[in-house]
Parts: C-alpha cells; sequence; structure tokens
C-alpha cells in the first residue's frame, strides 16, 4: 500500500502511522454531553468499503492526513492534509 | 453415530462405507424460539449450550456461508488461560477447563495439545510484570512457572540467546496452554448442537433484523422471512453490519491480522513460543507445519489478506528470534478480521433492543474462547443475566468507563 502524501507524494504505508476514523477530526466542545464523548472516542460505522480516516506522516513531513480509501480492496482514492479538511469544514 | 476407537476400526475393514453425514440440512421453518446469527465457533457453541445446558429447543444457526467458514477457520489455534485483570481472568480460566473436558463432552477428536506455553521476557521490568501476571494466574487456580534464561534454556535450546537486540532474560511457562484443531472444534459443536435439535441452516445470509416497539421479531434472510423470540449476532468480523441493520453503531473496529504456515517439518518446536517485543509466535501444527504470526497490520481493513510490510516484519523477527527456521519455506499467508474494541476486551451482553443479544468484539483471542463464550452467551439468552465469569464484558462499559484494558495501551482500537 502507498499513500500520495500532499507534500512529500507517493511514499510507503511504513512511513505513516494510522489513528483511525475520521471520526476523530469531530472532537465535541467543552461540556459535551458523555454521550458525544463515547461516540467520539468508542463508537464507529466501521464500514466494510469506503472509508475515510487519519494518517500521520510520522517519517517524512509530520503532516496528518486524510485518506478516503476502500476497506475492502486496499485502494487509495484521494489524501488530504488533515488542516485543509479542517477548515473547509469550519 | 457415537465414534469411537472400535468403530474407526470396524469401518475401516468394511469399506468405510458406514459413515453417515453428521448434521442434517434442514429447510428454516417460519419461526423459532431463539435465532443465532453467524455459524462460526462462538455461534455453534452457543446453540450447543442454549440446548445442553438450559434444554432449549427450537433454535436455529443461520450461516450465511458454510458451518466455520469464517474466523474459527482462519486463526493460528492457540489456546491458553494467561490474562491477569479481573474479568478476563475468570473467564479465560473457565474456557480453558472447558477445553479440557471437550473431547468427551462432544465425542468428538479436537486434537487439543497442551503442550505448554511460553512467553518470553527481555527486560527487568518485563520480568516484574511476567510475575505478576503469572501470580494472578495461579490466584486464579491456573497454572504458571516462571523461567529464568537457563530455565528457557531447557525447554527452548535452539532460540538464539546471543543476540544483542532483545537478550533473553527468561520466560513465563503455562504448561496447560497449547493448541486445538480449529475447524474441528466448530464441526464438534455443530454435531453436537445438531444431535440436540438445533437447525443449522447453511447459505443463508440475513438481511435484516426486525424491531418493532423496541422489540426484535425476527430476521430477513435470503431464504425468507423468519421470526423469532430472541436473536442473537455473533458474527465477529462482520459485527459492525449486522448490528447496522438493528440502527446499532458498536465500540469496533475492524482490522487485519495475518498469519504463515510453512511447508511439514519433523517435530522441531514443541511448544507455542511467544516473543512479544519482536511481535512474533509459533507453534508446529500435528501436520508439521510451523504456524506463526506476529501483529495487526493497524489500519482499519476488510480484506481477508495482509499487506506486506508486515508478512517482513514477522519474518524478521521470527529469525532474530530462532534463526533455524531460516530454511523453512513458507507455504501460504492469510489475514483474519479482528473485531477491535477500545479496551482489547470482548462483548457479551444484551442490546438495548430486548431479545436482542450481542457476543463480539473479541479482537485477537476469540479462538480459545470458543467454549466459555457459548457457556456465557447461553446463559445470558436463557436466563436474562450475565454469566459470572462474563459479568464485566459490558456493551456500555465504554460509556460508563469500566475498561477491561488488559495490555494498557489505551482506548483507540488499533492498540490491543
Amino acid at each position: 500500500m502507498r499513500l500520495n502524501c500532499p507534500l512529500c507524494g507517493e511514499r510507503d504505508r511504513r512511513e505513516f502511522y494510522y489513528m483511525g476514523h475520521a471520526d476523530y477530526l469531530n472532537r465535541p466542545s467543552e461540556g459535551a454531553a458523555p454521550d458525544a464523548w463515547d461516540a467520539y472516542l468508542h463508537l464507529r460505522d466501521n464500514p466494510a468499503g469506503l472509508t475515510r480516516d487519519l494518517w500521520f506522516h510520522e517519517m517524512g513531513c509530520s503532516a496528518w492526513l486524510v485518506v478516503e480509501r476502500n476497506t475492502v480492496t486496499h485502494e487509495i482514492l484521494s489524501t488530504t492534509l488533515a488542516t485543509d479538511v479542517k477548515e473547509a469544514g469550519e | 453415530m457415537r465414534y469411537s476407537g472400535l468403530r474407526v476400526i470396524q469401518q475401516g475393514l468394511t469399506g468405510n462405507r458406514g459413515w453417515k453425514p453428521v448434521w442434517r440440512s434442514p429447510e428454516p421453518k417460519p419461526e423459532y424460539d431463539i435465532i443465532i446469527i453467524g455459524g462460526g465457533g462462538h455461534g455453534l457453541s452457543t446453540a450447543f449450550y442454549l440446548a445442553k445446558n438450559h434444554g432449549l429447543k427450537n433454535i436455529a444457526v443461520l450461516e450465511k456461508g458454510y458451518l466455520g467458514g469464517g474466523n474459527v477457520g482462519r486463526n493460528t489455534t492457540i489456546v491458553r488461560a494467561n490474562y491477569f485483570l479481573q474479568g478476563n481472568s475468570e473467564f479465560y480460566s473457565h474456557s480453558l477447563k472447558l477445553w479440557e473436558g471437550l473431547e468427551d463432552e462432544l465425542n468428538y477428536n479436537i486434537m487439543h495439545s497442551q503442550r505448554g506455553l511460553i512467553n518470553l521476557f527481555h527486560s527487568d521490568g518485563q520480568r516484574d510484570a511476567f510475575v505478576r501476571r503469572g501470580n494472578a494466574m495461579i490466584n486464579q487456580g491456573d497454572d504458571a512457572i516462571l523461567l529464568d534464561r537457563e530455565g528457557v534454556r531447557a525447554h527452548l535450546p535452539y532460540l538464539d540467546y546471543e543476540q544483542t537486540r532483545f537478550p533473553i532474560y527468561g520466560g513465563l511457562y503455562h504448561p496447560r496452554g497449547g493448541t486445538a484443531r480449529h475447524d474441528a472444534v466448530a464441526w464438534g459443536y455443530a454435531r453436537g448442537a445438531d444431535a440436540r435439535g438445533v437447525d443449522l441452516i447453511q447459505q443463508c445470509e440475513v438481511t435484516g433484523i426486525d424491531v418493532q416497539n423496541g422489540k426484535v421479531t425476527g430476521v430477513q434472510t435470503t431464504r425468507g422471512a423468519i421470526r423469532a423470540k430472541k436473536v442473537a449476532m455473533i458474527t465477529a468480523g462482520r459485527s459492525g453490519q449486522v448490528a447496522a441493520m438493528a440502527g446499532l453503531r458498536l465500540p469496533v473496529e475492524s482490522h487485519v491480522l495475518q498469519a504463515f504456515v510453512t511447508e511439514g517439518l519433523k517435530p522441531v518446536i514443541d511448544h507455542v513460543v511467544s516473543f512479544g517485543m519482536g511481535h512474533f509466535y509459533i507453534s508446529q501444527s500435528d501436520k508439521g507445519g510451523l504456524v506463526f504470526g506476529g501483529d495487526l497490520d493497524f489500519h482499519a481493513s476488510y480484506a481477508q489478506r495482509g499487506n506486506l510490510p508486515m508478512a517482513e516484519h514477522v519474518m524478521e523477527a521470527g529469525m532474530t528470534l530462532m534463526p533455524m527456521i531460516g530454511r523453512a519455506k513458507v507455504l501460504r499467508s492469510w489475514g483474519g478480521i479482528m473485531d477491535m474494541t477500545p479496551d482489547g476486551s470482548p462483548i457479551i451482553d444484551k442490546t438495548p433492543i430486548e431479545g436482542l443479544f450481542i457476543d463480539c468484539g473479541w479482537n485477537y483471542g476469540g479462538f480459545k474462547a470458543v467454549p466459555a463464550s457459548g457457556w456465557a452467551m447461553a446463559h445470558l439468552m436463557a436466563t436474562g443475566q450475565p454469566h459470572e465469569t462474563a459479568a464485566k464484558f459490558r456493551l456500555n462499559r465504554f460509556a460508563t468507563g469500566h475498561l477491561l484494558d488488559e495490555e494498557g495501551t489505551g482506548s483507540q482500537h488499533n492498540l490491543h
């Protein structure tokens, strides 16, 4: 598996650390109900097919990426800087 | 038909013409008291114990493929009870006791071999942690022996004791640990359940779960609708998709775990050996193949195959620990899909929907749990109360903070 880092280009999977679903970008606000924290930390749609998850280019540029990919075929569809995703959402 | 040595000889002398299929292939009935979704190890053992321990009839197991075609046939067959935390410890202890009586119970040869398990340690700190774990195992009534370096050498003379990266300080020896024949466990439970009247329905995929007024009423399948008073979802590897049919979201992320087997060799490895620092463990099957594996590929996946980086890592770890295996040829590798929970422990519980139960989240420890999981799930479904050995495997423990983080690695699905 190779991920196309927007800053470094196509790199081997071994350069990246996987954190989990891009749900981790949607941190509940301070004072949110416990259920919101439970959903944020633990509950997952866990799709068999298209997913979006967070990867860290640990042995490269140290950027956090949002990767769209297929969990059944391991196909990578797109990679975006997490900061760009965050800013677009705000 | 009862199996015995005498029957094998009789059949052998008469051309093996007397063997019968060991379970029926019934058509699904329109209604059952209990439906179990998933004909793997856990689903079949649940059906068996519902019938045997609780005298229940009118049970169906629905399997979308063939019996035992999922993770129960895709693992490395290790059976052990070396857990530390209360909540896990009593459960796996119970499971190992059930394993020890299982061949008599099922009248089926599951090739359970208590060849001993040795977990290696490589530092003073790791030794202290293993001393503590060993004491917890002894307190639970199981067996644990602390071996120093020479003690390990007496059992495993073939390890590389001169390596500088992870020098071997000793090991925690669990003599009752070992392996079993994985397919036979599924077949043995299937045969036992069928003999007690359970309908095992293969090629029957559940496509919907019917819920009315917060209560389960049945399932939709590729072979028609089937009504039921109670439904159990026992589909580790696909738990999320099945639970989504009932509108539930689970604390589970699916990951792929690879395993490898070599060509058949004469006996060289007598124990199950685990090398935690290098992420490698190994045993030798009765057929002679070296069966070994390592860690997750560490990203969410439903592909039943892994990536090359982890394959390379596992081979490197094996060569570091036991260079003698370097000339064995790897025959094949495969991947199993693991339900990873945020604390690395499983779930056996009711759901918020009345009559709907769930058994999932086995991470990569599901095989050894097959007997106790079925036992506890059957108890829960028959009595409405959690079994005493599985009382902490609650679905809502993540929300309430009652985690069972055996490895102490934190609340992230791929860290266990």
